[in-house]
């Protein structure tokens, strides 16, 4: 089955990766700019990683025949430093017309402090500004339900499109919030942290696959790139329809995608 | 999958997973020192609970991620002195 991974962090993964991932049907990949598991140490360091990731991991992706888009931001645990997150916020514009850009993110909350809330919502402002769709990181473990909640406390009070926003890293406490506000939703398939294939499938039982789309936000830590194939099989192990099936894994964040006027995606079985 | 399909399936599953809960449980008590009074104890025990608990509207999960979960305050914006944009 084709489908699209809507959060995967290329930079920190191996070219032998989207070998893997396109032998398994991966045919697009959106990847939201995050922390690189240290604290960088100037913008200019950012404006390296922008080209990155709208230049080099496309053209890295094409090798393999997978399309590779792109959101752009300084992450939530960065955005502690207020003077930086500024600075790469006066950054970010200049990338936003580079073909493979989707919006911004992931921007977010990660211990739900002070900074974290006034840089998400400087992000909010320039997505708004210049018609950005936005992807949101919710914080890990204990941290999740509190940040959630802010996430939408925040997000309401912007006049945005909902339906070009999507809260990521959702889990059985805070998937309803997201879905009932009228947001789409993201689980991510992740070891210990975060949800389990199984765990997944409940939730879309329980809730439906309305705005629900489901990513393995593989990076740098332990991550398993090719885990949204591992849902794809748990769906199929308890007969759901292989139409639901592709909904989740393809059509759904083709949708919320094609709301960006950068979205153009080859539809795989016209290629 | 029926009710006992389901089960015919996780019933391994669950029945390895309660014997590591069981076997870490035990590892703690039987290492050096005392964590009877530790937070975190208090809430395994919550969580084994509710595991244990039968519900109209099966909703174990979820009742467990919101115990494991810092509360949430509606006037947190009060406390970073952070107004409300709308
Ligand atoms: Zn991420």
């Amino acid at each position: 089955m084709y489908y699209i991974d809507p959060h995967l962090h290329m930079v920190s993964r191996t070219t032998d990766d989207y070998e893997t991932l396109a032998k398994m049907g991966c045919v697009a990949i959106s990847e939201p700019a995050f922390w690189a598991g240290f604290d960088r140490g100037s913008g200019e360091s950012f404006r390296d990683y922008f080209r990155q990731l709208t230049e080099v991991e496309p053209k890295r992706a094409a090798q393999y025949g997978i399309q590779h888009f792109t959101w752009l931001c300084i992450n939530a645990k960065e955005a502690e430093n207020v003077e930086l997150s500024r600075e790469v916020l006066k950054i970010i514009p200049e990338f936003l017309d580079c073909p493979n850009v989707l919006g911004i993110g992931e921007i977010g909350l990660n211990k739900n402090t002070k900074n974290e809330a006034i840089i998400f919502q400087e992000h909010m402002e320039l997505a708004i500004a210049h018609q950005q769709q936005v992807l949101i990181h919710t914080p890990h473990l204990e941290d999740k339900y509190q940040g959630t909640r802010m996430i939408l406390d925040m997000l309401g009070e912007h006049s945005i499109d909902r339906s070009r926003v999507l809260v990521d890293h959702v889990e059985e406490h805070t998937v309803g919030p997201v879905l009932e506000a009228g947001y789409w939703a993201g689980m991510t398939l992740y070891p210990v942290t975060k949800c389990t294939p199984s765990r997944a499938v409940d939730i879309i039982e329980r809730h439906g696959a309305e705005r629900l789309c489901v990513n393995s936000a593989g990076d740098w830590g332990p991550s398993k790139p090719t885990a949204v194939p591992d849902l794809v099989l748990e769906m199929r192990r308890r007969g759901h329809k292989e139409s639901l099936i592709k909904k989740v894994v393809y059509d759904n964040p083709r949708d919320f995608f094609s709301q960006s006027k950068n979205f153009n995606l080859e539809n795989p079985a016209e290629r | 999958m029926n009710s006992n399909q389901v089960l015919d399936r996780e019933f391994l599953e669950i029945r390895a997973k309660i014997l590591e809960v069981a076997a870490a449980l035990d590892r703690i008590e039987r290492a050096e020192g005392d964590v009877s009074g530790e937070p975190r104890m208090a809430l395994i025990a919550d969580a084994i609970k509710i595991i244990a608990s039968g519900h109209a509207d099966p909703i174990r999960a979820e009742k467990i991620q919101l115990l494991f979960s810092r509360t949430y305050d509606e006037q947190w914006r009060n406390e970073f002195s952070i107004a409300s944009r709308s």
